[in-house]
């Protein structure tokens, strides 16, 4: 560690730090324009001189590169410092009368007025948009060094020195990353004029695109662990190799660019397929307008925007930002329709009537539920169900048949018109709302095909995993030592996904305490008196599991390798290969039972 | 012709993993098909050794299915490319012995198609009606003068 003493105050910094960093270290204010923490020390602005006691003599020194030294004594505030600073605040007023970020700093050093004129300066304002360059080049400097794009730099010398991109157009390299207008102390950049394209928002995938996000981040409010993650495709280190300024400004170095995903093989005895559902996209179903039309949103949208941590902090609002004065509500999107999906996804119409409750208890609009059925089937549902009814929700029975924009009377106008038939009327009906929920049903999750092939499991119709036995065995696979837990297995609400949950950990945990596993003895072996060593079942085996002998010219069956597929058995020409309980004679009995019994 | 008073035998070899497991699903579900087809239970429609099919031919059955996973879905990864590829040699066997093709069916039915096994012996069960009996000939009189 060093020792210095900076206006009386003895300040302790490791080697290599300025006498910058340990006037701040030690909380002594220094003015400065042109000084960052990812950018290596450059000395532009001249603003963080101090004078600097050397034996009987002193020096002004500009902080942001001064090394600090052993002993070193430094005064920040004498009236040789501030008079020198006050010089360097009119004249960079001077040169920046119009800037309000250099008129802010002047003021603070008091200084209000400059006494010398304007200097004649080469004109740039094709890339510098108001005039506010101070040429401390912060801006070049994070762009060539930090992001290593290199879209900037310096051109001319002297009073013709300026700030600009190539041929003074638009740039071709630029990323519209923004770094050099944010790094700008002056606010001189206007990244329009640098860039050749539009920077693109990220939209924010928890948020289902309502809103933006950055790079890094925190995927959700709830995320575990709830630590930033890096997205790759859009991080600047990612597309260039350079930036890592978030690495400069975390405090603890948590930050890694260089973590690569890892695939990581784990030994288990069980496995609990808990992969869950997705939502069914509601853009297959262009009559409802979804993805055309504004204020048409998705159930999940919508729960987001109704959730405290969402978008809009949980207030029901419409793209104008109004409170809507009429919502539609409109179940089995996607579910009970031949043209989608058959099957009931269970969970819609208790979250619509959730939905009801929340846009009438938070915005009072006019609520209209356009449902097939209602099924409120599980423990305090249809209690629910009745309290919404006395809510003075409306509720129509009819499939909704189209959202549309296309007004006919002037109550219309301005407003999404959902058309149903009321069957209980026997009518059909206009709905003039101001916002559409479509209540879009459960699909299997979009890899779960995959996911079955890999663990050997069958998907039942609808894509959902395909459980033992729908009645006695509803939470095992078929295989051994696989259960499901959750969506994944079909459609179900929350306390059924638990109940299943609670139920496959316990079918683990029972494989588990026993601590080994009973294999079914129907394996395959050989006889080695009949074995001719024709090698066809060692071609047959799937596993690898036979081996052809040299010494004794016959096939050996690994017992603990062998499935008990039993291929080998039926491809042996001279039956030497045989399947422990699906023996050819037990077969070829089991074949005259049932022809002679009939 | 089809004659509606015979009434065929089928015996049908069902992989234990797919199309077992989706006849017993057809049972759960309660879907009606002909009681014409006796099932018997192999770990894998690769284990049915072509004798098998004979055997049940020549012990009175009229027609054999075999059922297994779909290709690629195999319980045992390529047991039933395995039995894919005896089948078309087990039909030139049949060709010789002067037994028609179409009474001995392979099948890919899944876990989960139950609707699908109960469609197949339904059809099956209408095709050897309309086929006949068999009659497999078991001296060589018969075979020289068939019924």
């Amino acid at each position: 560690m060093i020792q210095l003493t900076i206006d009386g105050k003895k300040v302790s910094v490791e080697p290599g730090q300025t006498v910058l960093d340990a006037a701040r270290e030690g909380n002594i204010p220094i003015p400065t324009l042109c000084s960052h923490e990812s950018l290596i020390p450059y000395g532009a602005c001249r603003l963080c001189i101090v004078e600097v006691r050397h034996r009987n003599k002193t020096r002004l020194l500009a902080s942001c590169t001064l090394p600090a030294a052993e002993g070193m004594e430094v005064t920040t505030n004498s009236e040789k410092v501030i008079r020198t600073r006050r010089m360097l605040a009119e004249l960079l007023l001077a040169r920046c009368p119009e800037s309000k970020a250099i008129r802010n700093i002047a003021a603070q050093l008091g200084v209000e007025k400059t006494r010398f004129g304007k200097p004649h300066l080469k004109d740039n304002s094709a890339i510098v948009g108001t005039d506010g360059c101070i040429l401390c080049g912060m801006c070049v400097r994070v762009c060539n060094d930090i992001l290593k794009i290199g879209a900037l730099g310096f051109e001319g010398r002297g009073a013709s020195r300026r700030v600009v991109t190539p041929f003074e157009k638009p740039s071709e390299v630029c990323l519209s990353c923004g770094a050099c207008s944010f790094v700008c102390p002056t606010g001189a950049i206007e990244h329009h004029r640098i860039r050749l394209h539009k920077p693109e928002p990220i939209p924010a995938e928890f948020e289902y695109g309502m809103v933006n996000r950055k790079p890094i981040n925190i995927p959700f409010p709830q995320a575990v662990p709830r630590v930033p993650v890096i997205d790759p495709d859009t991080c600047m280190n990612f597309r260039t190799g350079g930036c890592k300024i978030c690495e400069d400004n975390c405090g603890v170095h948590a930050i890694d660019h260089a973590q690569q995903e890892k695939i990581e093989q784990v030994e288990v005895g069980a496995i609990i397929v808990a992969t869950g559902f997705e939502l069914f996209d509601s853009r297959k179903l262009g009559r409802y307008g979804y993805g055309k039309l504004d204020n048409v949103l998705h159930a999940l949208e919508f729960e987001r925007m109704s959730h405290a941590s969402g978008p809009t902090g949980g207030k029901i609002l419409t793209k104008n930002g109004q409170p809507p004065k009429a919502v539609a509500i409109l179940h089995c999107i996607g579910s009970r329709d031949e043209n989608t999906n058959e099957y009931c996804s269970r969970v819609c119409c208790m979250y619509s009537l959730k939905f009801a409750h929340l846009v009438k208890e938070k915005t009072n609009a006019e609520v209209y539920n356009l449902y097939i059925d209602m099924r409120a089937f599980g423990k305090g549902y249809e209690e629910f169900y009745k309290r919404i009814l006395g809510e003075g929700v409306h509720f129509i029975r009819g499939k909704c048949a189209e959202v549309t924009s296309a007004a006919r009377t002037p109550e219309e106008k301005g407003k999404l018109i959902v058309v149903a038939e009321d069957t209980l009327l026997g009518m059909t009906r206009r709905l003039p709302v101001d916002m559409v929920i479509l209540s879009a049903g459960l699909i299997p999750g979009k890899d779960s095909d995959k996911l079955g092939r890999i663990l050997g499991i069958s998907c039942s119709q609808g894509g959902f995993f395909l459980e033992k036995h729908p009645k006695l065995a509803p939470v095992d696979a078929i295989n051994d030592g696989i259960f499901f837990a959750g969506a994944c297995q079909g459609p179900k609400d929350i306390p059924d996904a638990v109940a299943q949950g609670a139920a496959a950990a316990a079918g683990a945990l029972s494989l588990i305490d026993k601590g080994k596993v009973v294999l079914e003895p129907i394996t395959a072996e050989i006889d080695e008196k009949r074995c001719a060593g024709c090698q066809l079942c060692v071609a047959n085996c799937p596993y690898g599991a036979i081996e052809y002998n040299k010494e004794k010219k016959i096939s050996i069956v690994t017992e603990e390798l062998c499935k008990g597929c039993g291929t080998c058995v039926a491809g042996c020409p001279s039956g030497a290969a045989r399947q422990k309980n699906f023996e050819d004679v037990q077969i070829l009995a089991e074949i005259e039972g049932i022809l002679t019994a009939s | 012709m089809v004659d509606q008073q015979f009434e065929p035998k089928i015996v049908g070899f069902l992989c234990r993993w797919c199309s077992y497991t989706g006849a017993d699903l057809a049972g759960t579900s309660r879907m009606q098909y002909p009681p014409n087809l006796a099932a018997i239970r192999v770990m894998c429609s690769g284990r049915v050794d072509p004798t098998f099919v004979v055997k049940a031919l020549q012990d009175g059955a009229d027609g054999v299915l075999i059922a297994g996973c779909h290709p690629g879905d195999c319980h045992y990864s390529e047991g039933n490319y395995k039995a894919m590829r005896r089948y078309p040699m087990l039909l030139n066997l049949l060709d010789q012995f002067g037994i028609d093709r179409r009474r001995v069916r392979l099948e890919w039915i899944s876990a989960s198609e139950g609707e699908m096994f109960a469609r197949v012996v339904s059809e099956f069960t209408q095709q050897l009606k309309t086929l006949g009996p068999l009659r497999w000939p078991h001296t060589i009189e018969q075979f020289c003068s068939p019924a």
